[in-house]
């Protein structure tokens, strides 16, 4: 068995959802989070890479390298929130965060 | 696979170069100056957008011109956006002076975040490749994120910047994975080029192209703000610090439209039978949640949120009818939104001062008695929301709904109507509140506000009626914009 565009995609997609999942089911912890906002850009630049070298398209290669440039920009911002959150409200906890509703 | 370097045109992006030069200026100099010096940062950072309006003016072309492979475009529409984020930042900038003074936040950093947000949406406006869509979008978005949690000891504001952080990064990721299917279907990520090829495959793949352009009306759709999108943004007005709020809530929904069009018209107009049907089905649920939902609020930043959806949701209406009045009366009304909405949050800031933070609607009662001007000034922003004439609202309205009947959806036309005959409800008691209730202790004593802010305040409000009397001042750029 040889591996095709469609076993890569599948694979994208698959982490795609977990990721989604990851945002919308957590109710445990923050850093989950952030995690699953990772795991999503990582799916998209699989599914990129997969397209590049099947197209033999260079375009989609660099637009991962500008993905993960963001990528690392939005974790560090991410985590930096993080700190400023724990420290006024002294837990990382997605329940705690209650203060804004309705 | 070798390809020769061509040297691009760099004139069409002088007014970003400005832009990033000069905000990298006030980086530095900001780290020099002693807190009290601090109102230089605000010079520069105006002198920074001036410049950067001037720059839009000298290079501003008579047709369309293309740069940078053709990702870089530089037209009508380019033109009259970019001036508008430009002219709206030095009023927020402008207004938020004394709130960040009172509130210890007056901080460099506010600026130049500031100026590298509107970087961003110059270059979103301007784009016209996936890469650099995304690129002005996360430039954007980073630089809020970071002004939502800048009052680092609030909880509310640090606690709402984590929730537009999770959710925003969500929207890009689903915006991106939209691209990703985009790139494989076409192997283009220029705008320009899929529209060509996008033709050439809708027989072939009619089902990958409607999924990939349900995830980037999703990731478009959640940064304008439209249900079921929605949810950040009455969190983010409220708990935001609300000079950010203003910052939010007016320039990035001119970028919105920009990309909304640069996305859909110019690159997916061809399917656009499918995206004008999501796009119907988002703008009922917007205009019918917003406007229903914001009559329940008491906190009037809130509010100000939900009457934002209500908005968004006419914004919309003008794109999906799908022709150039269409998108030319959806230009005028984003811009003149933001203006409107500038004032709503003015006003607010300037009622805000050392210990006492205005935001609940009870915080505006008997505005009138000690502040009678800046009472006029928010009931002529409340009526423009609202719709009434002669300020612009009604024209914006009028023409979007001209615009919908024109092609023969008068249903739709009927359904805006009604919801802003709801709408009309939660700006007349704003008013109400302000004029025929008892004021409260505080609002006796009157504003010592400063000059400047005095002045633009006014000349931002009086504009809405200028432009309702002559709605063509503006009207006709758009017009040129979309011919």
């Amino acid at each position: 068995m040889t591996l095709t565009l469609s076993h890569y995609l599948i694979l994208a997609a698959v982490l795609f959802s977990i990721s989604i999942a990851g945002i919308v089911i957590n109710r445990k912890n923050i850093i989950i989070l952030l995690m699953s906002i990772e795991l999503m850009l990582l799916s998209v630049n699989l599914n990129f890479l997969a397209f590049s070298h099947y197209l033999n398209d260079l375009a989609g290669q660099v637009f991962v390298f500008f993905i993960l440039t963001v990528a690392a920009a939005e974790a560090a911002i991410g985590l930096a929130i993080l700190v400023v959150l724990f420290r006024n409200r002294g837990s990382i906890n997605v329940e705690d965060i209650k203060e804004l509703k309705w | 696979m070798t390809a020769e370097f061509v040297q691009p045109d760099l004139m069409p992006a002088l007014p970003e170069m400005v832009m990033l030069a000069m905000t990298c200026l006030v980086l530095v100099v900001d780290l020099f100056l002693p807190q009290e010096k601090r109102g230089f940062t605000l010079l520069l950072s105006v002198l920074t957008l001036a410049l950067a309006i001037g720059a839009v003016a000298l290079v501003a072309p008579a047709s369309a011109v293309s740069s940078f492979g053709g990702s870089f475009v530089l037209d009508q529409l380019a033109v009259v956006l970019k001036i508008a984020v430009c002219a709206i930042t030095i009023m927020v900038f402008v207004y938020s002076r004394d709130y960040l003074a009172d509130h210890d936040i007056y901080k460099g950093e506010y600026y130049v975040l500031g100026l590298f947000a509107t970087l961003g949406m110059m270059v979103m406006i301007s784009a016209h490749s996936f890469l650099l869509v995304y690129l002005g979008l996360e430039l954007l978005s980073l630089s809020l994120y970071a002004m939502i949690a800048f009052n680092r000891n609030s909880l509310r504001s640090s606690e709402s910047a984590m929730k537009y952080f999770v959710l925003g990064a969500m929207a890009s990721g689903l915006l991106l994975y939209g691209i990703s299917i985009f790139y494989g279907i076409t192997g283009t990520l220029d705008l320009t080029q899929l529209s060509a090829s996008v033709k050439g495959q809708m027989a072939e793949h009619p089902v990958a192209l409607g999924f990939a352009l349900t995830f980037i009306v999703v990731g478009l759709c959640f940064k304008l703000g439209a249900v079921p999108f929605h949810m950040w943004m009455p969190d983010i007005y409220q708990g935001a610090p609300t000079s950010v709020a203003l910052f939010i809530g007016t320039a990035p929904k001119i970028a919105g439209f920009a990309m909304a069009i640069r996305l859909l018209v110019d690159g997916l107009g061809d399917l656009q039978v499918d995206w004008s049907q999501m796009l119907t089905a988002l703008a009922i649920a917007s205009m019918a949640l917003g406007n229903v939902i914001a009559i329940a609020q008491t906190n009037f930043k809130r509010m100000l949120a939900y009457s934002t959806i209500s908005h968004v949701g006419f914004i919309l209406l003008g794109i999906l009818s799908t022709s150039a009045n269409g998108y030319a009366s959806a230009m005028f009304y984003t811009i003149t939104y933001a203006i409107t909405a500038s004032v709503a949050f003015g006003v607010l800031l300037v009622l805000n001062r050392k210990g006492f933070e205005a935001e609940e609607i009870s915080d505006l009662s008997g505005l009138n008695d000690g502040n009678p001007w800046y009472a006029a000034l928010l009931a002529i922003a409340m009526f423009s929301m609202a719709g009434v004439p002669p300020t612009v609202g009604f024209y914006a309205k009028l023409s979007v709904l001209q615009a919908v009947i024109q092609v023969d959806m008068v249903w739709l036309a009927i359904v805006a109507v009604l919801f802003s005959v709801i709408g009309l409800f939660y700006y007349l008691r704003i008013i109400k509140v302000m004029y025929f209730d008892k004021p409260m202790a505080e609002q006796t004593t009157t504003i010592k506000e400063a000059l400047d802010v005095k002045i633009l305040l006014s000349a931002n409000s009086l504009s809405l009626i200028l432009l309702g009397v002559f709605p063509s001042i503006l009207m006709a750029y758009c017009i040129l914009a979309f011919s």
